[in-house]
């Protein structure tokens, strides 16, 4: 990737951080840690990759994307508007009645919103779903999906692995944002979902493994992914609440805003970043 | 009456797949390891291409029937009642229900009337399910004429649809010139004595009863609902204000069903007295179906009975 893009895109995905902290400030509410650990696999998708129009967002062949891990909806939120499909001051409207931008991602009323999600586990099916229509009725778009780390312990996404496998859906590519937490602690103490590239393997899936938040290997591995004839499991090492100093690694801002005090220190955080990138 | 053709709605479904699928192309068919059962192994033969087996695993299914109907196609959703509205019903309720998305949910096997299976496999509260979804559509068709009217409607009704089928052989009720309608009760026989309203497998029987009040000097109106969701009001109240008691007749659990919906329209609307005849809040048991529907109270006898206690305190 040329080094002014990836600056380029470092900067989106900074404006979309910032994004996410102004929504679940608003809201009061929300899933910031999660949010910020996706926001560059979901920048580099909507900026870079997929076959997508903000003004006409259900075009018939648009590119599909699925976020299986619903509750990071502030950053497909924020990427979305940052991209066209809505105005950003939209995005302080987060979770309050009234506003499209319900707290799980809503396809009904959102635009840009290609599948409603929120309950874990069913993203991924419903992205084998578009996966296996796009091949049955012979349509090129491709589908992209982000599960949380954490969600591999439900059971449907292994339904969903198994059949992704046994259909060979070469068109769908999941990424795993690993940052190595959830709601009640770091994965291995809730339940693990160890080896994840293996259980991918496993079911017949072909497995990359990437730092999440490096755009050029976002690229490199989309781009592997493409050539390969399987579904694809794009494992991202991420950072739980990355680029916000106290939210980073801490698994207590799963599900929890920033009061108005820590909001200005995590805006102070992402200007910093924003201004070093200059 | 031996000679009166019984085909099982769950057959019909199978048929009428492959009707469809020679007459369009633009829909898949979905099963979880269940093809023979629930017929729609005879779309598979006829379209091997257009059939996609999701192997034993509901759950999933369903959510990948919601991302196919996502992509603006068509697509039936088939496996047991007890899998789709029970095991699934959670993805159902967030994957179909709430996006309101296009999915075919055919659910074979519903009722008591499995039989052999036992309790494990009689989905008795699948209506009750169903029923809880915002903007689901629920159809019980009577027998096989219904049921392909009622396939046809549902590939072209705009929303999720739960088709529920039953696996024993039923009397074929209507004649090949019946309208079908999605929401639109059919009165059957008229009466104002007491109206009998009756729901899949039950309208067999309704008849039934209808002619053995007869003989005992009642006349009883018979109405089928195939479509529990959304009602026909206009049909109840009419029956509630003209003959003044209701015996609601459903293969399913007391609780939920077509007695409660039509009940619960009537409290608020024309209360009449309102008999409801279905599984009484118990688990049923192996055995053959016709002696489990005798066992469980399923038969025009016991919708006479009904009737008459109806008549009694109306």
């Amino acid at each position: 990737m040329e080094a002014s893009r990836k600056l380029e895109l470092q900067k989106i995905a900074c404006k979309v951080r910032m994004g996410i902290i102004e929504g679940v400030h608003a809201a009061k509410a929300g899933h910031p840690g999660g949010s910020l650990s996706c926001t560059d696999i979901l920048t580099y998708l909507y900026f870079e990759k997929m076959n997508i129009d903000p003004q006409n967002p259900k075009k018939s062949d648009r590119d599909r994307f699925v976020l299986s891990k619903g509750h990071a909806a502030p950053a497909l939120y924020s990427v979305l508007a940052h991209r066209g499909f809505f105005d950003v001051e939209l995005l302080k409207t987060l979770r309050q009645i009234g506003s499209i931008l319900q707290g799980h991602p809503d396809m009904k009323y959102i635009p840009g919103v290609d599948m409603t999600t929120g309950s874990l586990g069913q993203g991924i099916s419903a992205a084998c779903g578009m996966a296996l229509s796009a091949k049955h009725f012979g349509d090129k778009y491709k589908v992209y999906a982000v599960l949380g780390d954490g969600e591999l312990e439900e059971g449907q996404v292994w339904e969903a692995a198994m059949f992704a496998g046994n259909k060979n859906l070469s068109n769908l590519t999941a990424f795993v944002d690993y940052n190595n937490l959830q709601i009640d602690g770091s994965l291995s103490d809730v339940n693990s979902p160890y080896p994840i590239d293996k259980k991918f393997q496993a079911f017949n899936w072909h497995v990359i493994t990437i730092d999440g938040h490096d755009f050029d290997q976002i690229e490199n591995a989309i781009l592997e992914a493409e050539k390969i004839d399987k579904p694809v499991c794009i494992i991202a090492n991420t950072t739980k609440g990355k680029d916000v100093s106290y939210m980073e690694n801490q698994c207590s801002w799963h599900g929890a805003a920033p009061n108005d005090e820590l909001y200005e220190v995590a805006m102070a955080d992402l200007k910093k970043v924003y201004e070093e990138l200059q | 009456m031996s000679d009166i053709k019984t085909v099982a709605t769950r057959a019909a479904y199978g048929e009428t797949l492959v009707e469809l699928g020679k007459k369009r192309d633009d829909f898949i068919v979905l099963d979880a390891d269940l093809a023979a059962a629930t017929q729609t192994g005879k779309f598979k033969k006829e379209f091997p291409e257009r059939f996609y087996d999701c192997g034993i695993a509901e759950q999933n299914m369903v959510s990948i029937a919601a991302g196919i109907a996502s992509t603006g196609k068509k697509v039936f959703c088939s496996t047991f009642a007890m899998f789709a509205a029970g095991r699934a019903f959670e993805q159902v309720r967030n994957s179909i229900g709430y996006p309101h998305l296009n999915v075919i949910i055919g659910a074979t096997h519903a009722g008591i009337s499995v039989g052999e299976d036992g309790a494990t496999h009689q989905c008795n509260e699948d209506i009750a399910l169903m029923r809880t979804i915002p903007g689901m559509t629920i159809i019980n068709p009577a027998d096989a004429v219904e049921t392909k009217l009622a396939m046809e409607a549902a590939l072209q009704h705009d929303g999720p649809v739960y088709l529920r089928f039953g696996r024993l052989p039923v009397p074929i009720v209507f004649d090949d010139d019946y309208k079908f309608e999605i929401g639109k009760g059919v009165e059957l026989r008229a009466g104002n004595d007491v109206t009998i309203v009756a729901s899949g497998l039950m309208v067999g029987e309704a008849l039934k009863a209808h002619d053995l009040l007869k003989e005992k000097g009642v006349n009883a109106r018979v109405i089928n609902i195939a479509t529990i969701k959304p009602l026909d009001k206009d049909i109840i109240l009419k029956a509630a204000m003209e003959t003044g008691a209701i015996v609601t007749a459903e293969e399913h659990t007391v609780i939920g069903g077509l007695g409660s919906a039509v009940a619960e329209f009537l409290t608020e609307e024309y209360p009449v007295p309102v008999l409801k005849l279905g599984v009484n809040d118990v688990f049923g048991h192996s055995g053959p179906a016709v002696k489990l529907l005798d066992e469980f109270g399923l038969r025009a006898e016991n919708i006479v009975e009904k009737a008459l206690k109806a008549i009694d305190i109306k």
